[in-house]
């Protein structure tokens, strides 16, 4: 574990390096912990790939003597990380695995890209569409908009470069690549990842209490729908 | 009460300190791009430094209320209007900002506070994905906004102290704690002078200059959380000082992080306005957000003799 200041109001704790699957479940279980139990002036924690950033406000910190600040966020974090580990090896504490389901509405005016990522595979388009929804997704992150999630395991004879010139308004629910990753744009927003479709769900929802659907550390499997179940989808 | 906008200026927005505790759905903070100078605005009028206020860019509004309203304008300086104290905005009498002499973002409280509905937390307005504030938008000639208001009279023949503002200028030194990638850039963040663009905006100020390269650490960048104030180098070598709507993570490299109490000098900066960096440590950093504090809770304590 190591610990970088961000600026003045953040400490980004990493468990792992680059994109690191197993670092993953630690990843979560850290977040949870620290979310579960914040002292006063720590405001936030982000969790994306495999580091956990904690964020505080140095105005509110109840530090020990003169204790500096962010060594009293690292304090807080060792803490946390130790009673998870205990409570790991009395089998205490097992990070649930979600899997969530997304229905997805593949090519057509659903995924206008759907052809060119099919081109640059040089794979029939119904291929693609099925080696994309027999695949295990993870998310490694949520971040660019509200409710975005940056999914590992797109398979490699999918993983197609960004197009060349984003779109300036990429419908809400588009599912994308962009290079070795997948996502879904939970709102209209500017966008440069190539769309082969479209989910009707709605995975930002600001009026409840998790406004993000999915979270980090969330297994996601796409699965196919034709356009009328699109449109009848609630 | 209710505040009706004649003119929207050019680019208004509620905003308040921000959306505190959603950064893991990818909720920005959002909120005021000058806290310091919304904060005091609330004091003015004896609001709580939280509350919802306007925020005006470069060129403001003008507005009229529908009864006698204590209000104060903070932050960029407008020539019509009585800065940093509060006074009277009189019923039907327009207020009129117009173009700000210096600086870019003016602020607006109103006694008692605007009623707008918080969502996730927080008045602010976050445009990009229409959330919060008015409407979750900037605001338009003809919206006519609903406030609390308050009959609190005010002695009007005071302004606050101008020492204990930040050291708002056309061309600052704005202070930095070293980044993760500081060392992968040289000396030219630290040794230049970079200009401010105008495609900058409240996700971010764009900086254009000299080039930052990236002579170590070519490693691929993997995204983890960034916070406004810091100053990410992408590609093209032109740095971006992520302000209160960037995106909660970012993979760029990053040099710099701006120290919180210098976020307000880089908020009012313009598009062609010049800025130069300087390092600062930790600790002191640390030290300076704990002195404003103070002098802030002073100002508060002073206020409250005279607002009652």
């Amino acid at each position: 574990m190591t610990f970088t200041a961000l600026g003045d109001t953040a400490v980004v704790v990493a468990l792992g390096e680059g994109i690191d699957e197993a670092a993953l479940p630690r990843v979560r279980a850290l977040a949870a912990a620290l979310e579960a139990e914040r002292p006063r002036g720590i405001v936030d924690i982000v969790a994306a790939y495999a580091t956990v950033t904690v964020f505080y406000d140095v105005t509110r910190l109840d530090r020990e003597g003169s204790e500096r600040p962010f060594d009293r966020v690292c304090r807080f974090v060792h803490d946390r990380s130790k009673r998870l580990s205990a409570d790991a090896k009395q089998k205490k504490f097992t990070a649930p695995t979600r899997t969530v389901e997304v229905p997805v509405c593949y090519g057509g005016e659903f995924g206008p890209d759907l052809e060119a990522v099919a081109r640059h595979a040089k794979l029939p388009a119904a291929e693609v569409t099925k080696l994309h929804e027999g695949a295990d997704y993870l998310v490694h992150a949520i971040g660019f908009t509200p409710g975005f999630p940056y999914l590992g395991g797109l398979p490699s004879l999918l993983q197609t470069p960004r197009r060349s010139t984003p779109r300036l308004a990429v419908p809400a629910g588009s599912v994308g690549i962009g290079g070795e990753q997948a996502g879904i744009y939970p709102l209209a927003t500017p966008g440069g990842w190539q769309l082969i479709g479209r989910t009707p769900l709605v995975l930002f929802r600001p009026d409840e209490t998790e406004p993000s659907a999915l979270q980090v550390g969330d297994r996601v499997k796409f699965r196919a729908i034709t356009p009328e179940e699109f449109l009848a989808w609630k | 009460m209710e505040i009706t906008v004649a003119r929207s200026g050019m680019l208004t927005t509620v905003q308040d300190l921000g959306r505190r505790g959603h950064r893991s759905a990818g909720v920005p903070l959002s909120g005021a791009m000058d806290p310091f100078a919304l904060r005091v605005a609330n004091l003015l009028v004896g609001n709580p430094e939280d509350a919802a206020s306007l925020e005006c860019t470069l060129v403001g509004p003008e507005l009229s209320f529908s009864s006698d309203t204590v209000v104060a304008v903070t932050g960029a300086s407008f020539a019509a209007i009585p800065m940093w104290r509060p006074f009277v905005a009189k019923a039907g009498e327009k207020l009129k900002f117009g173009a700000a002499a210096a600086g870019c973002r003016g602020y607006l409280a109103v006694a008692g506070g605007m009623d707008i509905a918080a969502v996730l937390g927080s008045r602010s307005t976050f445009l990009r994905a229409k959330l919060g504030g008015f409407e979750g938008r900037a605001l338009r000639d003809g919206d006519v906004l609903p406030a609390f208001g308050s009959a609190r009279q005010v002695e009007a023949h005071w302004r606050i102290d101008p020492r204990i503002l930040p050291a708002y200028s056309t061309a600052p030194t704005v202070r930095l704690v070293r980044g993760a990638n500081a060392d992968e850039f040289g000396r030219v963040l630290w040794e230049s002078e970079f200009k401010v663009m105008p495609q900058s905006d409240r996700m971010g100020v764009r900086l254009g200059g000299p080039r930052l390269v990236r002579i170590g650490g070519t490693g691929e960048m993997i995204s983890s959380a960034v916070a406004p104030g810091t100053v990410q180098i992408p590609a093209d070598g032109h740095p971006i000082i992520l302000m209160a709507d960037a995106q909660t993570i970012g993979g760029y490299p990053q040099a710099g992080h701006v120290i919180a109490v210098d976020l307000p000098l880089v908020a009012q900066l313009r598009p062609g306005d010049r800025v130069r960096f300087a390092e600062i440590s930790l600790g002191e950093a640390h030290r300076l957000t704990l002195a404003r504090e103070h002098v802030l809770a002073m100002l508060h304590e002073g206020l409250a003799q005279k607002l009652h």
